[in-house]
């Protein structure tokens, strides 16, 4: 018998019972949506963590303070309740210009940062939220900020500790309703807890969303960089000079991961006598490394769930079957003395059992893949199921229908015909 | 007709079950059955008399536990599964006491299922079942599901099915059993017909002796013997 006769002969077997065909299917439909979903998800997510991790450019280097006793960074370790760096733990300006002068070539731009804290930009009833970050004049070059209009912080910014500033196109379409060259020499005033900062607008850049900056607000409340003079945050926020984290841009020609290794030897000389904090660098390459490991990991998780869900979903499909091959029992006695042999049957129980689960699959596939869309719109990472996934996804079904029927079907091709025939 | 070409040649045929344990059961002593071709034969015998035994052994449903069986020049009692599968393809057309038509699959796909089983093409199937059907006069209802007959159109329906790859014998066991007498008649003027204008060779098992009467040849199952009680009026035959 051919296979179109043996895939008519499973439709029919399994038109006559609609609903149960389609409560069997459930099972994997949902093993396979949930699994098509979560890999689309993660796809989508990890994409848009590696890309915006790519777009700091793989040749950024991260260099933090590390807390010789926890192996934690600065960051984390003040966060669980260490001791915060000192003054005299931070990286100094003089550290940053040793390392300039000793790499040399080797690096592109050290990119310096501080913080102030959030605040809104107020003008009668406009506003615009943002975070008031001090930059040094490198930032804007490592970072690849787009200036639509006037011009970057400078280092004449940083000497004077001046009050300028650069301001998203965002914050333009709020405050100055689009037109950056008003804004251009306007002043903002930031009401920072109560506390009004002033600065003059010298420049516009274009905001980007990123993984990174990720916002359910509207769209006019989303909260944008406001760039400042990094020395004039740092008298704005009283912080102490020095730096708890710098970047540094290796140079294109320059292997990032050798940048990190000499930054992070050079660096930690200043520390060797240092009891709290030492030097810990690590090269974007490597973060990108270490992300798509994690996904890796996260992906052979969710096969693992998948893997038993599809279990539990084929024993559901091992079970209808065996009820149907009962409750078919005299038409296999019928079909064994009109000459149908014993594969003849197992064929036509095998075939109607992976039907049940390729239709299953292929719905599961459609549900996910709008699942998956769906949930990495959200995260603002829209993605599609692979082609890798659908052909897994559809293999796996398969199988599952093939291992899960097999069973059933064996039963009934190994019926007495007799036995069967007189089955009330 | 007893002329015709021997078909069935059963000699000493005994079945045993429950073999080699406490309740081992000799339903058949020692048959011995000749059936030729162009016969309408008929056996009845009381229930327990070893009466289906005996058709399922016709039938290559089961082989006997000793004895040899010849069906149509081929021996059965030591075919395999797979053997008997293609045997009661070929050469036997079953039509059973409650018709056993595949529910779901109209009356047409059912007359194909025995030439689909047997490898012959749907457009070959397609035509033979058309003309058995249009034979059994079912020719305006080859579309319709075995529920939308009565039982007697599916009776017709079944013999048609029966006929499907020319068999050898058709196996009819109580086929009117589970129709009303007139209906019943009809089943039985077209086994006459089929017996008389086709030459088919017929073996029909029943317990109603006045069917049995109308064959050419009526057999009695006894205690799990057979006895040749009487020859059947209706061809006027002499043993």
């Amino acid at each position: 018998m051919s296979l179109a006769e043996n895939l008519r002969l499973a439709l029919e077997g399994l038109r006559a019972n609609k609903m149960r065909a389609v409560l069997t299917m459930l099972g994997i439909i949902i093993g396979i949506a949930a699994v098509i979903g979560i890999l689309t998800v993660g796809d989508g997510l990890s994409g848009s963590i590696t890309g915006t991790m790519s777009s700091f450019g793989a040749s950024t280097v991260s260099v933090s303070l590390q807390a010789k006793e926890s192996g934690l960074d600065s960051m984390s370790s003040s966060m669980l309740g260490f001791a915060a760096p000192e003054e005299d733990d931070l990286i100094t300006e003089e550290m940053i210009e040793e390392l300039r002068k000793r790499l040399g070539a080797e690096i592109e731009y050290v990119s310096l940062t501080e913080s102030v804290g959030s605040g809104q930009v107020k003008d009668g009833h406009l506003y615009a939220n943002v975070s008031v970050t001090g930059v040094n004049e490198e930032y804007f070059d490592a970072n690849e900020v787009d200036l639509l209009a006037g011009r970057f912080l400078q280092s004449k910014d940083m000497d004077g500790e001046r009050n300028t500033c650069v301001v998203s196109d965002k914050l333009v379409n709020n405050m100055f309703g689009g037109d950056a060259e008003a804004a251009l020499g306007s002043e903002v005033s930031v009401d920072r807890g109560g506390e009004r900062l002033r600065f003059r607008v010298v420049g516009v850049y274009e905001y980007e969303a990123s993984i990174m900056n990720i916002s359910m607000a509207a769209e006019e409340d989303i909260s944008t960089s406001l760039y400042i003079p990094v020395s004039t945050a740092k008298h704005l926020s009283g912080a102490a000079d020095g730096y708890s984290n710098i970047t540094v841009i290796a140079s294109d020609d320059a292997d990032s991961a050798v940048v990190a290794a000499e930054v992070e030897s050079f660096l930690s000389r200043y520390y060797r006598t240092n009891e709290d904090y030492t030097i810990f660098a690590m090269s974007m390459d490597s973060v990108i490394e270490s992300v798509n490991v994690v996904m890796d990991r996260l992906s052979i998780a969710i096969s693992v769930i998948a893997a038993i869900s599809l279990l539990v979903g084929g024993i559901g499909v091992m079970n209808i079957m065996l009820v149907s091959v009962t409750e078919r029992t005299r038409e296999i006695g019928t079909r064994k003395a009109l000459g149908a042999t014993n594969g003849n049957i197992r064929i036509q129980f095998v075939v109607e059992s992976m039907i049940i689960c390729l239709v299953g699959g292929i719905i599961g596939i459609i549900l996910g893949a709008i699942l998956g869309y769906v949930g990495s719109s959200l995260l603002d990472a829209p993605a599609f199921p692979t082609l890798g996934s659908i052909v897994l996804a559809v293999g796996f079904s398969l199988a599952v229908g093939v291992f899960f029927g097999y069973y059933p079907a064996n039963k009934a091709a190994c019926m007495d015909p007799i036995e069967a025939l007189r089955y009330e | 007709m007893e002329t015709g070409r021997q078909l069935i040649r059963m000699r000493g045929i005994v079945k045993r079950f429950y073999i080699g344990q406490p309740n081992e059961l000799e339903i058949l002593h020692g048959i011995d059955l000749d059936v030729r071709e162009g016969e309408f034969v008929s056996i009845v015998g009381a229930s327990g008399s070893g009466k289906s035994t005996l058709m399922n052994l016709i039938g290559a449903l089961d082989r006997p536990t000793r004895g040899s069986y010849w069906l149509d020049g081929t021996v059965i009692e030591d075919a395999d599964d797979q053997e008997l599968s293609g045997i009661r393809n070929r050469k036997i057309g079953f039509v059973f006491q409650n018709f056993n038509l595949i529910s779901r699959t109209n009356a047409q796909r059912n007359v194909e299922l025995p030439m689909m089983y047997a490898g012959i093409g749907a457009r070959e199937r397609a035509e033979r079942a058309k003309a058995l059907l249009e034979m059994v006069g079912m020719g305006d209802r080859m579309t319709h599901q075995p529920n939308e007959l009565s039982g007697g159109q599916k009776q017709r329906v079944a013999i048609a099915r029966a006929m499907a790859n020319d068999p050898a014998i058709i196996l009819a066991d109580e086929p009117t059993g589970a129709l009303d007498s007139k209906t019943g008649r009809l089943v039985m003027d077209l086994f006459h017909r089929l017996n008389r204008e086709q030459g088919k060779t017929i073996v029909l098992i029943t317990h109603n002796s006045e069917l049995a009467q109308e064959t050419s040849r009526v057999l009695t199952m006894r205690d799990g013997m057979l006895e040749h009680t009487a020859e059947g009026g209706a061809d006027d035959v002499t043993g």
